[in-house]
């Protein structure tokens, strides 16, 4: 659903509401800026996608919302983050520990290891539902059971005595996923929630975050670098690059009118089965270095439309139409380039 | 898991049959003892009459199996210079080496924990680093000159503390300081390299996401993960505590099996030697046994692994 | 503007080996280093340097206090013992001793350790099983108990004390090599050059011993500090290098009963010990940072 520019009533406001977002991290190579200005909304019962290389910020993005980057290598630098009209980034320590789990939830990438290996599953699930409802005894088993229940594991009150490393890769992640949805929260993250799973479990797992979202209203940002994904499961897209938003807009429009060369060049190197095409074709060059970014757009380097502009000036972001933004030179409203920029290539 | 704990029992056997075997071999090295018992004024009879009564005229197989047999009662046979049953005296002796090392173990763990979980979360900062310094200090000091100086000033010039012997509690502290010190350093690098490992994990990022508190995140979900090495070398540890408490129980007049061993090795007393060494590594396998039913207690990977 | 060769897209992943960041990284223990050479340089140019003969008694200069307190002289920087023997003389020829010492039974150990840790390795099962019973077997025998015996039996002596350490020492190496081996042994280059027909020898000498020279050279250099205080503390309970021969166990022992009169005939011996021992310990520490953290555990 297309996010409208005319101001709504507070009752559609969306449920979070990023502006100006700026991390950084320093690193023995350097100072990265992992998040640089990074502005995005999502509403009520919405899934934006966030997608992108590895290092392209997505993580970084996410943790940010959660301040919970990892310290003190990284910092949050700068800008605002509004879940429900508040400001996440003024808020203290003990305000966020409270706002963790219970409004916003988060799924990670490798279930594997996101469950602690000495505690039964009863034990951590029955933590954050303690923490969140203040239930005890035989009210917190059951509804720890329940959780496990909504998220489709058979013999729920059984696996509560189990360990992690009795079960599947699947399995947990839905466990993962229960605890996510515990409270509920406001905002879901899921960050590659099934990167690391089967294939054929994949599409299960995408259909019960759907039923999740659906049942509880949640806003969902879905990190993956993976488009079939998005094209299944989300409403708009946001396309990141090294540490910027470079194209956002509803789904169907970034797949068939991409206004960005990034996004046009993922796009494209989506093998299609039917499609007569003698080679595969990959986004040309190498991944940025994060620590020594060029001047003007990032993109530059491996930009098949690369003008002179951009490799001196940083493009703005600009509407291409309603719902629809891109950073590009060549989607700028600003007249024809200054002279001396040729042709592109 | 009651198979896990059978199959280690039958290891710790093994290794104690080949030691004894080891020492029963090595005692009778050291020597003929009755050069040391009888007088110099003793005939050739005297010798032989001496060697039959205590039985070391029979076949060495002989011997050993005796050994074994009695051993395996409590029976130790009789020390060749104090005249008593070996066992008496382990029973006299036994005692105040435990005592002496679970109160060094207990005060190395009530330092290492806070101090190796604290240098982890605050990595980095001056508590860190004091802890480094203490953790590669606590193994380089050779315990036997720390020993001597605390006890010439802290016994001796400021008289704080008693220098030897076993007179109530504050006997303790001296030998044991001493001879925890090292074990400190050793548990405290080996928990604050666990915990640096374990807080980077992505279960403990799930723990915060989840909104758990910074305390209960470091100290329940963190920590249990980070304790299975430790707990295999505090059971090492342990046991070179019995094992080199030696030195220390000479510098302190600690009448302990450290002390008793070095008489008997310099007086060749067999049935003591062979008696302590036994009692030494049964004493090591049987912590070691328990070291391993604590990890599978802790650890459910290892005790739902048949 | 291409990659740097090991640099990141996102440095949240650490790479394998990055060429930039270790040459950046590369801080040489100077200290430790610098401790250890004096010490070794002192203990091999012995005889060539001007102390005063370590063995030389001397009654009138009993119990000298060092040059710098009252009753001092340059004569004896450190001060003399019960004899009347210079200290620092008998502290660089005690060098000597607990160096060689330790250097020797750890070449010894650990030659005969990761022998031991190799084949239990490579040949697996039966061979395995039974090797690590007798290494799990030696590593609970208390080494300064079979020294004490060795040294009542054959008599106190540098051979003695090297051997009834190294006897229990090299089971310590048997095992990390051991584990080491065993993870090698997954990759696929083992494989690879079995089907190629290599045999055992080859294999082992080839490719796995020089991937475990690594780990080696840590457990060493961690190693000799232990065994130098092991060595001093026979020495000091009479079991290990026998006099007239200086050696830093001993002289705490002589100096243990006049402590209160003289400090610093225990006192200085124990610091050199502290001293050689901290700097290996230290080396042995950065070591193994650079080469294998994941030896953390030792």
């Amino acid at each position: 659903m297309p996010s409208s520019p005319v101001p709504e009533p507070a009752a559609a406001r969306p449920v979070v509401d990023v502006r100006g977002l700026r991390t950084h991290l320093v690193t023995r190579w350097g100072t990265v800026k992992a998040v640089d200005g990074v502005s995005f909304q999502v509403a009520e019962g919405e899934t934006l996608g966030l997608v992108g290389e590895s290092g392209s910020g997505k993580s970084m993005t996410c943790l940010s919302l959660l301040r919970l980057v990892p310290r003190p290598a990284a910092r949050i630098l700068g800008g605002e983050v509004w879940l429900d009209g508040e400001n996440l980034l003024t808020k203290s320590e003990r305000e966020m520990r409270a706002i963790r789990g219970r409004r916003i939830g988060m799924i990670l990438q490798d279930p594997m290891s996101s469950l602690n290996p000495v505690f039964s599953i009863g034990m951590q699930m029955r933590e954050p539902v303690a923490l969140y409802h203040r239930l005890r005894g035989r009210a917190l088993t059951a509804r720890a059971a329940e959780l496990l229940a909504a998220v489709r594991i058979p013999a729920p009150a059984e696996r509560l005595r189990a360990f992690p490393h009795q079960l599947s890769g699947g399995m947990r992640q839905r466990v993962v996923g229960a605890m996510a949805i515990a409270a509920p929260p406001r905002l879901l993250i899921a960050d590659e929630p099934t990167t690391s799973l089967d294939l054929t479990i994949q599409a299960q797992y995408l259909g019960l975050l759907e039923e999740l979202q659906d049942r509880h209203r949640l806003a969902l940002v879905f990190v993956t670098h993976n488009l079939g994904i998005v094209a299944r499961i989300c409403d708009r897209v946001a396309v990141m690059y090294a540490g910027r938003i470079v194209e956002m807009g509803p789904v169907r429009r970034l797949f068939t009118r991409p206004a960005h060369p990034y996004t046009r060049a993922l796009i494209e190197s989506i093998p299609r089965l039917g499609a007569r095409a003698s080679r595969l074709t990959a986004v040309e060059g190498q991944p940025p270095d994060l620590a020594h970014l060029p001047a003007g757009c990032a993109f530059a380097p491996r930009c098949p439309s690369v003008m002179e502009r951009c490799r001196v000036e940083a493009p703005p972001e600009t509407v291409v139409e309603a719902g629809h933004v891109t950073r590009c030179w060549l989607e700028a409203p600003d007249g024809p380039p200054p002279p001396g920029a040729g042709p592109p290539g | 898991m009651l198979r896990f704990i059978g199959a280690r029992l039958l290891q710790s056997l093994v290794a104690l049959a080949i030691i004894s075997v080891v020492v029963f071999a090595l005692a009778r090295a050291t020597g003929d003892p009755l050069y040391l018992i009888l007088p110099m004024s003793a005939s050739p009879e005297d010798f032989e009459n001496a060697r039959r009564y205590l039985g070391l005229d029979r076949p060495y197989l002989e011997q050993y199996l005796s050994f074994v047999g009695r051993a395996v009662t409590g029976d130790f046979g009789n020390s060749l210079r104090a005249r008593r049953p070996v066992s008496e005296l382990i029973r006299e002796r036994l005692p105040n080496s435990l005592r002496l090392a679970v109160f060094a173990m207990g005060v190395s763990l009530a330092m290492a924990f806070p101090l190796g979980v604290m240098a982890a979360v605050r990595k980095g900062t001056g508590l860190d680093r004091f802890a480094q310094v203490v953790s590669v200090l606590g193994q380089s000091l050779p315990t036997f000159w720390v020993a001597i100086l605390l006890v010439e000033f802290v016994a001796g010039r400021l008289q704080w503390l008693p220098a030897g012997g076993i007179q109530g509690f504050s006997s303790y502290v001296l030998p044991g300081f001493t001879l925890g010190w090292f074990v400190v350093a050793g548990l405290m690098r080996l928990l604050r390299s666990g915990m640096l490992e374990v807080l980077d994990s992505e279960y403990v990022k799930l723990a915060r996401v989840k909104g758990v508190g910074e305390g209960r995140v470091v100290w329940l979900h963190a920590l249990k993960n980070a304790l299975i090495p430790v707990i295999t070398f505090a059971g090492i540890y342990f046991a070179i505590l019995v094992t080199t408490a030696i030195v220390v129980e000479t510098v302190f007049a600690w009448p302990g099996l450290g002390r008793l061993a070095y008489e008997g090795i310099s007086s060749r007393d067999f049935p003591v030697i062979q008696a302590v060494v036994l009692t030494t590594a049964a004493i090591v396998a049987a912590v070691n046994l328990c070291v391993d039913c604590l990890y599978a207690l802790i650890d459910p990977r290892i005790r739902y692994a048949r | 503007m291409p990659a740097e060769p090991g640099a990141l897209t996102l440095p949240e992943v650490e790479p394998a080996v990055p060429a930039v960041a270790a040459r950046r990284r590369l801080r040489l223990p100077l200290f430790p280093l610098a401790m250890i050479l004096v010490f070794v340089a002192a203990a091999l140019a012995a005889p060539l340097l001007p102390l005063p003969d370590p063995t030389a008694q001397s009654l009138r200069a009993r119990f000298k206090p060092p040059a710098w307190a009252e009753g001092g002289s340059h004569e004896h920087l450190l001060g003399t013992d019960r004899l009347g023997r210079d200290l620092l003389s008998r502290i660089v020829w005690g060098a000597r001793v607990s160096l060689a010492a330790g250097v020797v039974t750890v070449l010894v150990a650990s030659a005969f350790g990761a022998a031991v840790g190799l084949a239990a390795g490579y040949y697996g099962g039966r061979i395995d099983a039974l090797l690590m019973r007798i290494t799990d077997a030696t590593l609970s025998f208390p080494v300064i108990l079979l020294a004490l015996i060795l040294a009542v039996t054959v008599g106190p002596s540098f051979t003695n004390v090297v051997v009834a350490i190294a006897v229990i020492l090299w089971a310590r190496y048997a095992r990390v090599i051991r584990g080491q081996v065993l993870t090698l042994m997954q990759l696929d280059f083992v494989a690879q050059a079995r089907l190629a027909g290599a045999g055992a020898w080859r294999i082992i000498m080839r490719h796995l011993l020089p991937n475990t020279l690594g780990t080696l050279l840590v457990l060493v250099t961690l190693q000799i500090g232990y065994v130098i205080i092991v060595e001093a503390s026979l020495s000091f309970l009479g079991a290990g290098i026998p006099p007239p021969t200086p050696a830093w166990g001993s002289m705490i022992a002589e100096g243990r009963d006049v402590v209160t009169i003289a400090w610093w005939v225990s006192l200085f011996p124990g610091l050199a010990i502290l001293l050689v021992v901290l700097a290996f310990n230290l080396l042995g520490d950065w070591l193994r940072d650079t080469f294998d953290p994941k030896l953390r555990q030792l």
